[in-house]
């Protein structure tokens, strides 16, 4: 059988939850891919839709309120939202993992690591007991837990945060998955410790050769472990483009003010960019282009036309009627 | 460089021990968390002071202790060399006037039952002489101004505005009583990229306005380097480094501040060949049984057999005082050594100069 | 100077409808515009406003309140819908059936079922709303305190609530009721405030625990406020609201608890009215005239289901973890 080079191929998702305040229109036509072996990094502000669409993706959705009304989501040239309940479920468990930001709620405070870890291999392989809790051991030095032997038997609340973020990777990665997807996996995390959960995280990805979907906001992040990025607003994708070109050159005013507004390490800067304003509210987006009212070079068409995602370059796309006097100021 | 040496604040071997007991009716200590263990500095007028450090490292109890919603186990804090630890009632109640808080969480910190205006003006309730009753209204509305908030949304309630925006009211309700220092614990660490921007530039443009002077605690490295004039590094509820921001982020001389530096994504996709990463191992031992000598030693690659036995004082080192220079600041390593860790942006790739619009 | 800031005087459509101008106060205000989430349509909504506005739309809440509201009024004023004496009756009618007038038939004693139904609210009424007032101030006031002051207070006080709760409350109605011979609701008030304070004061004390670890009453005292400034201005406001709404469901809970020792016959005793009575009364005549059952007993299920049903919907209208 032939594979796709695609793994996991969303095509125009559209998201709504329907609360007693209106609908609120959290992904409004996203499309993406990842293949295997890349790592794809979805980057947005709370209220972007980012998390939202990885719900979607996984089938994890609260629904009621949340709603997928339309698009698709291909895995393996196979659509997930039309797929029959069960079959879906064998995919989600075994080719598709995600990983939380809250290790610790995101585990069953009752059972031990181990129980948990095994009891992957248990449901979806038939293991014996006895065989699983021996794989729930390797998988834990795997993730370089030391001495997994004897904390095999601990509950999640003996573990440290960043142990806990290596046990929920070592849950995604039990049926070694085709795709990860990861939202905001370090945010609780400090800095060395992020460091290294990040660096476990890409080394695993580049040994299995899984497609990984990084959902962040932190620039930083995306700019050590991107191969591309997909820059999030209101529910849309803004801006796409391999992670050097959109570091250097931003297709999209909102990119660039994201870029602007980080302060720097390495020297003390002037006063910071800031973008002026709110992200919209997403039961009333603004009409036009989402981020006419915040954007310094927002036109009349801004407030009138919804820019599509304009072809940049190869593998680029930004959705900014003046994406190209964007790029070229850049 | 903004501070003129005057200390508004000196800070001297603070500490915080909370005890762990055990037993319900009859309580019995049976330890004590450290979590602030010997901590000096001073604040001067005008600066910014930068507090960095990762969680349970005792930073946020600084803080508190700063604002004297704890009382130390010991150590002084001076407010123009009047002891603040001693104070209780008026005299306290005096003192609280000048040295005022913003918190971190813009949803828990401003209570949900109240109108911003209520918010705001409750500081001259509890202290009448600040602004007499009448003219209370129009004060609200002109610190709503001033934190670039529409002075009409005096009425609404906390939970109508979007968290940036509690964190400006919040930041007025700080402002209220005109104090002359601010301690702000993770202030902008609950926002989004583009609000974080706002509020940082509000807060610096009303240090220049008021005149103020911050302890600015944050573990986002680059935010602290941005604001501060000075920054202090702490591990395990003691200051490793303290240096101006050049000296801490350009030239690090103790180990911890290197391996935190190190760890900072820098959002430049070109740095990640170029950077040299230390990776630390292990996590932050338990403040409740501290390491002997060196609270760093367990993870420390550098680390002698003197690191268990002898506390490393904080001050600059011997063979750094003579040469002067950058790396001559006070570190707490019995092994300091100049190393850079920050990768710098090569001239080629300097990212263009800020723009507001066409 | 900028060019004109896009966001100034700039018209948005709120979803909930009606066009609302904003105007910022100068090009620094950045955030001055529009205001995120729903609520842009209301001017300034406060939480208790927003329950307000939530109960008014869920049907249960109108339903059960409607009930409360009937049951109330002719509490008060039982004449307004029976105009019969609940204490007059014709033993001749004894255990008659509906009849022309008399919908709900009669008793053993001949007495008229539909007026003493009616003039059961009474008891019922004031049994469950003074000893819900009564157990929710003491419970209320004395977790609230130990919440707030904790330490040997707190755990005197837990220790005490404890004591409480161990009473069986029956076993307890029986043994302290029978040693009172009057047969009004003021005893019988008195012995659910003393076991049901520990309850509320529970729900107080945790309350007021959550509350006062927030930041704001942390921001009060570094801006120098006193203990009742924090306890009455920062700290109850935000803890009632569990406290309201476990009182309204154990007001349904009181109102059953009367019956059942009015049953036992520890509870009011006659020429009171009251619905446990005749119940009991009724009891063993099941079978030859169940109508004596059937109306004081429905009667008391109506009621108690509508209080528990409000508190229900009380509660989803104040739980903080949706808004």
């Amino acid at each position: 059988m032939e594979q796709p080079a695609t793994l996991l191929d969303v095509r125009d998702l559209h998201v709504e939850f329907r609360t007693r305040d209106g609908v609120a229109k959290a992904v409004n036509g996203v499309s993406y891919s990842v293949a295997a072996g890349e790592t794809l990094a979805v980057l947005g502000e709370s209220g972007s839709g980012k998390s939202v669409t990885a719900q979607a993706v996984m089938g994890i959705l609260d629904s009621p309120p949340g709603f997928v009304t339309g698009g698709e989501v291909l895995f393996r040239g196979r659509n997930l939202l039309t797929m029959g309940e069960e079959h879906r479920r064998r995919v989600r468990g075994a080719k598709l993992a995600m990983i939380f930001q809250d290790a610790l709620s995101s585990l069953n405070p009752v059972m031990t690591v181990g129980a948990q870890l095994g009891e992957m291999y248990e449901v979806h392989q038939g293991m014996t007991r006895k065989d699983a809790r021996a794989r729930a051991v390797q998988l834990m030095d795997r993730v370089r837990i030391p001495a997994a032997k004897e904390r095999v038997r601990d509950y999640p609340h003996q573990f440290s945060g960043g142990m806990r973020q290596r046990i929920m990777i070592a849950m995604a990665l039990a049926l070694e998955p085709d795709l990860i997807i990861a939202d905001e996996p370090t945010t609780a995390l400090d800095v060395t410790v992020q460091a290294q959960v990040m660096d476990l995280l890409a080394e695993l990805q580049r040994e299995y050769n899984m497609g990984l979907v990084l959902i962040t906001h932190d620039l930083g992040v995306v700019a050590d472990v991107a191969d591309k990025i997909a820059v999030m607003y209101a529910g849309r994708i803004v801006e796409t483009a391999p992670v050097h070109e959109l570091y250097k050159r931003p297709a999209h005013p909102y990119t660039r003010g994201l870029l602007d507004s980080i302060p720097r390490l390495d020297h003390k800067g002037q006063e910071l960019y800031a973008i002026k304003g709110l992200p919209p509210s997403l039961t009333a987006i603004p009409p036009g282009c989402p981020f006419n009212p915040r954007c310094p070079r927002a036109q009349d068409i801004c407030r009138s036309d919804r820019p599509p995602l304009y072809a940049v370059e190869p593998g680029r796309a930004s959705a900014c009627h003046f994406w190209k006097e964007t790029l070229d100021e850049s | 460089m903004r501070a003129d040496g005057e200390a508004i604040l000196e800070v001297r071997d603070l500490v915080k021990h909370y005890p762990l007991t055990r037993g319900i009716l009859i309580r019995k200590q049976i330890g004590a968390v450290h979590a602030v263990d010997g901590v000096s500095f001073d604040l001067r007028r005008g600066e910014t002071l930068g507090i960095v450090g990762e969680s349970g490292c005792g930073k946020s109890t600084v803080a508190k202790l700063l604002v004297s919603l704890e009382r130390p186990t010991s150590g002084h804090i001076r407010y123009k060399g009047e002891d603040v630890t001693k104070l209780s009632g008026r005299a306290l109640k005096a003192v609280r006037r000048n040295i005022q808080m913003v918190f971190q969480d813009p949803y828990t910190s401003l209570n949900p039952r109240m109108t911003v205006g209520d918010i705001i003006g409750e500081p001259f309730e509890i202290h009448p002489e600040v602004a007499p009753k009448g003219s209370r209204r129009r004060r609200v509305q002109e610190l709503l101004d001033v934190v670039g908030l529409n002075p009409e949304y005096i009425n609404r309630y906390p939970h109508q505005f979007s968290g940036g925006q509690r964190q400006r009211i919040g930041i007025a309700r700080g402002l209220a009583l005109r104090p002359e220092v601010i301690v702000a614990d993770e202030p902008v660490s609950a926002l989004d990229v583009s609000v974080q921007a706002q509020v940082v530039n509000l807060l610096e443009r009303l240090q220049n306005e008021f005149d103020l002077s911050y302890v600015f605690i944050a573990h986002d490295l680059s935010v602290v380097r941005h604001i501060s004039d000075r920054v202090a590094v702490m591990y395990l509820g003691r200051l490793a480094e303290v240096g101006t921001d050049a000296q801490i982020y350009d030239h690090p001389t103790h180990p911890y501040t290197q391996a935190l530096l190190s760890a900072v994504p820098v959002p430049d996709p070109d740095a990640r060949e170029r950077r040299e990463r230390i990776l630390l191992t292990g996590d932050v031992p338990s403040p409740a049984h501290p390491p002997s000598g060196c609270r760093f030693r367990t993870r420390c690659w550098k680390a002698q057999e003197k690191c268990a036995r002898v506390v490393p004082p904080l001050e600059v080192p011997d063979w750094f005082r003579e040469g002067g220079g950058p790396a001559a600041h006070v570190s707490a390593c019995h092994y300091a050594e100049e190393r850079h860790v920050v990768p710098v942006r090569e001239p080629g790739a300097e990212a263009p100069v800020s723009w507001n619009g066409p | 100077m900028p060019e004109p800031d896009p966001l100034d005087k700039e018209t948005i459509t709120p979803a909930g409808g009606g066009a609302m101008t904003l105007a910022t106060s100068d090009a620094e205000t950045l955030e001055g515009g529009p205001i995120p989430g729903g609520t842009q349509s209301g001017k300034a909504r406060s939480l208790w406003s927003d329950a307000w506005h939530d109960l008014l739309r869920s049907p249960v809440f109108v339903l059960s309140a409607l009930v409360i509201v009937f049951l109330v009024v002719i509490a008060i004023r039982p004449s307004l819908i029976a105009s019969g004496n609940p204490l007059s009756c014709d033993l001749a009618k004894a255990q008659e059936g509906s009849q022309p007038g008399h919908p709900f038939g009669y008793d053993t004693q001949g007495c008229d079922v539909y007026t003493r139904v009616v003039y059961g609210a009474r008891a019922s009424i004031t049994v469950g709303v003074c000893a819900t007032a009564g157990a929710a101030l003491l419970g209320g006031v004395l977790g609230g305190l130990a919440g707030f002051f904790g330490s040997w207070w707190d755990a005197l006080l837990s220790r005490l609530a404890d004591v409480f709760f161990g009473i069986p409350i029956i076993l307890g109605g029986l043994v302290f009721l029978s040693m009172v011979t009057s047969g009004s609701v003021w005893p019988v008030v008195g012995f659910i405030v003393l076991l049901g304070w520990p309850q509320i004061s529970r729900i107080a004390r945790g309350s007021v625990v959550g509350a006062k670890q927030h930041d704001y009453v942390q921001a009060a005292r570094a801006l120098g406020a006193g203990g009742t400034r924090l306890l009455l201005r920062h700290i109850a406001p935000n803890a009632v609201a569990p406290v309201i709404v476990v009182a309204t469901i154990a007001l349904g809970t009181y109102i059953a608890l009367e019956a059942t020792l009015s049953f036992l016959g520890v509870g009011l005793k006659p020429p009171t009215v009251s619905w446990g009575i005749d119940i009991s009364n009724a009891s063993n005549q099941i079978r030859n005239a169940p109508h004596m059952l059937l109306w004081p007993a429905g009667a008391l299920s109506l009621t108690v289901l509508a209080f528990i049903m409000l508190g229900d919907a009380v509660r989803d209208a104040l739980d903080p973890k949706l808004r």
